[in-house]
């Protein structure tokens, strides 16, 4: 399953963050402090978020997950592509978070926390309705599948 | 020192409820802790606790104030000199008093102290008198606190392991330390002090619970030995249960380390080269700094390396390994004495190693991740991780046979073996020639290999690695592939255990491989989930929590499902992600049976847009 299109939104509002903030610490460094090197990174930063913009929308399109019999599938990125398998079983907590910008358009991200740090599945960009469903769904799932830590 | 601070003026009315006997049970260890009533702490646990440091201070100021007093005196009465011993105690009750009327001040001190003394021996005595402990059949409470009330209660089956540990000064007092830990950041049980007989029988008592052995047995062998009818039988039963108890005893380690070896496998440490490379440069620099002041550096660097030394020395002295009914039990430690019981199933993951300077002598290192004291770092925590500091390979295969059963056998002992010094294959499936760019040792090296309940991980070409996660604890796992391995053609394969000193990942492996593999485990991890009740280890089969059994039994329905209709999910596009090669292949885990679930990882996408539909289909098996 893939995650709303409008989370394409919060990618590119994202990426324009990323590229602005860049933008203005090379300004900072052109005005203030006087480097030349600062119209370098200017451009960088100006490149960087052009190729964050033009990346945006196929990385918003990567993020899928499948819910299989027994455990999660997630699968994000497309330059650094990860796919893990998480069983219900192992579920420790669910969050539903929701950003300024996401609430604005309606989603919700949804994070599985196991109790291995490093599991990280978080699904973002889910309809509120569709992440209080999946919530629910994948508590439920948990229960019946309980095991020991 | 929190205790005199908080002061003894309010003390709550609400006394323990299960105030039992008066008198804490103690000196005799006779009467059963695990018995379900409240119980307090050993009488010197206070004074183990802060009284120490209490009666320290006041011993200083004391001697300070004392010296004062002298200097006051001399001028007018130049009676006792400085070189008068004695406590001031009641003897020095008359000076102190015409120093009151003389010097209204000092006088003021002197109360001050007197009260300070006053409220933290109320305080610490009322603290020891709040401070109880119940462990009833499936979970242990404390209760604690004076004015802020602190209840803390841990579950039996929740236990992750039972630390013992005996420090030099409470030995000296007969008194012991029992940690409990579960799982989770400061989520420990602390008991502190118990008496050092008491302990052991408490442990026991906690595991032979924990264990579900208890269903009806247990709890009526308990009931008979403890409460039985009639006092003179109890009595009896009081006086005999430690001497009768053929558990107590610590059983023979299987595991020696000779004195002489812990010793050389510290000296070969890399602490060691650095610690030669720092005096070298130091040498080395005296050319052009002052001698002196190179002296001056290496002093302290030097007395405080042979520090680390005797005190890592020390901390592993004396290391016993045994199996018992509950448990591996590890004792560590030359003074402060401490052990540690692994109930079954709660390694997370296991790491053998072995540094580059070892490898003349052979000598390996297991290292473990458990929950419970993830968050325990340095020094502290090291004693908790460190299963086996130093052994050879024999011992290293007997400590696994140990702590992991199922890697008992004799081709996964052969398996164990060849993870450990072998080149390259011996039933592990390497990198191709091609991960030489990212590993340029150790890519013959690095592989994986599965057993029916673990998988084994071997890598690490100057510091030889095998690692081992039981597949029953792992929490998940993910492929990743970054930029350079697309290239290559390879994967990281990561296993996702609680955090420790193990990370279980496989750096570079075939794509393809890493697809089968990540399909065939992920189903082995949740049949292993599903058929694992170690956190009520000894209970039977039938005896285990209904919801354990009624998730087994949706699994299967499950499964039978996922079969019938698996076709919806496999019948999408393949992904753009190339992740082929990987329908049909069944994974060396053939044992488990469950390799029916080919549903392809490069599939995740699926039937894009279809919102819900594997959704429902999931509800409907469920």
């Amino acid at each position: 399953m893939r995650v709303s299109p409008k989370y394409v939104a919060v990618e590119i509002s994202a990426s324009i963050i990323t590229g602005v903030i860049l933008a203005a610490i090379s300004v900072f460094f052109i005005v203030v402090v006087g480097w030349w090197f600062g119209w370098w990174m200017l451009g960088a930063s100006i490149v960087i978020m052009i190729v964050l913009l033009v990346v945006a929308p196929r990385r918003a399109r990567a993020i899928g997950y499948q819910l299989r019999a027994d455990d999660l599938l997630l699968r994000r990125g497309i330059m650094f592509f990860r796919i893990v398998a998480v069983p219900y079983g192992r579920m420790q907590l669910i969050d539903v978070n929701r950003g300024p910008l996401a609430r604005v358009l309606g989603l919700s991200d949804l994070k599985f926390v196991t109790a291995a740090a490093t599991t990280a599945v978080s699904i973002p960009g889910l309809p509120e309705a569709d992440a209080d469903a999946l919530r629910d769904r994948l508590v439920a799932l948990a229960e019946t599948r309980r095991t020991g830590l | 020192m929190s205790e005199p601070a908080r002061g003894a003026a309010a003390v709550p009315a609400g006394a323990p409820v299960g105030g039992l006997a008066g008198m804490p049970p103690l000196r005799s260890g006779a009467v059963r802790l695990a018995d379900g009533e409240w119980h307090r702490l050993y009488w010197a646990s206070p004074l183990l606790k802060g009284g120490f440091a209490l009666i320290a201070i006041l011993g200083f100021i004391l001697a300070n104030l004392r010296e004062r007093l002298v200097d006051l005196f001399l001028p007018s009465s130049p009676g006792p000199g400085p070189g008068n011993g004695g406590a001031p105690g009641p003897g020095d009750g008359g000076d102190i008093v015409a120093l009151v009327y003389d010097h209204g001040q000092t006088g003021i001190a002197l109360l001050i102290i007197a009260g300070v003394l006053v409220l933290s021996i109320v305080a610490f005595s009322v603290a020891w008198r709040m401070h109880t402990f119940r462990i009833s059949a499936d979970a242990v409470q404390v209760r604690s606190g004076i004015l802020f009330r602190h209840n803390r209660q841990a579950r039996l089956d929740r236990i992750q392991g039972i630390h013992i540990t005996r420090p030099f000064f409470a030995r000296l007092f007969g008194a012991a330390k029992i940690e409990l830990s579960v799982a989770g950041q400061d989520a420990k049980v602390d008991l502190a002090y118990l008496g050092s007989g008491q302990v052991d029988e408490l442990r026991r008592e906690i595991l032979l619970r924990a264990s579900g052995v208890q269903a009806q047995e247990a709890v009526a062998a308990v009931e008979a030995a403890s409460t039985a009818p009639g006092l003179v039988n109890r009595r009896v039963h009081e006086l005999l249960a430690p001497e009768l108890d053929p558990d107590a005893a610590p059983p023979e380690s299987v595991v020696k380390i000779p004195p002489l070896r812990l010793l050389g496998s510290l000296v070969l440490s890399e602490f060691t080269v650095f610690l030669l490379l720092v005096v070298a440069a130091l040498i080395l620099s005296s050319t052009w700094v002052h001698h002196a002041l190179v002296l001056v550096l290496l002093l302290p660097s030097l007395l405080g390396s042979l520090g680390f030394y005797v005190r890592r020395f020390t901390k592993a002295a004396r290391y016993s390994i045994a199996a018992t009914p509950d448990g591996v039990r590890v004792g560590f430690g030359l003074l402060t004495t401490s052990n540690d019981t692994l109930p079954p199933g709660r390694i997370h993951a296991l790491e053998v190693t072995q540094p580059i300077l070892w490898r003349p002598f052979g000598w390996w290192m297991i290292r473990i991740n458990r929950a419970g004291h993830a968050s325990s770092h340095g020094s502290a925590g090291q004693h908790h991780t460190l299963l086996l500091p130093v052994g050879r390979a024999s011992d290293v295969s007997t400590v696994l046979s140990l702590v992991l059963p199922g890697l008992g056998g004799a081709e996964t002992r052969a398996l164990v073996v060849g993870g450990l010094s072998a080149s390259h294959g011996a039933g592990f499936a390497d990198a191709p020639l091609r991960a030489v760019v990212l590993r340029p040792f150790s890519w013959r090296r690095t592989g994986y290999a599965t057993t029916p309940d673990a998988v084994l991980l071997r890598s690490g070409f100057f510091w030889r690695r095998l690692m081992v996660v039981p597949l029953a604890r792992l929490q998940s796992l993910h492929v990743a592939q970054g930029p350079v391995r697309r290239m290559l053609g390879l994967a990281a394969l990561h296993f996702n255990t609680i955090a420790g000193p193990v990370r279980a990942s496989l750096g570079v492996i075939d794509r393809g491989l890493a697809v089968s593999a990540f399909e065939s485990l992920s189903a082995a991890t949740v049949a292993a989930a599903a058929a694992d009740g170690s956190h009520r280890w000894a209970a039977p089969a039938s005896a285990r929590p209904p919801h354990v059994v009624a998730a087994e039994a949706v699994a299967a329905h499950a499964l039978a499902a996922e079969v019938a209709g698996g076709a919806t999910g496999a019948s999408g596009a393949s992904g753009a992600t190339g992740a082929s090669g990987a329908t049909g292949a069944s994974g060396p885990i053939e044992a488990t049976g469950t390799t029916e679930t080919t549903d392809s990882a490069g599939r995740v996408e699926g039937p894009g847009g279809l919102h819900g539909a594997p959704l429902a289909r999931v509800g409907r098996h469920a």
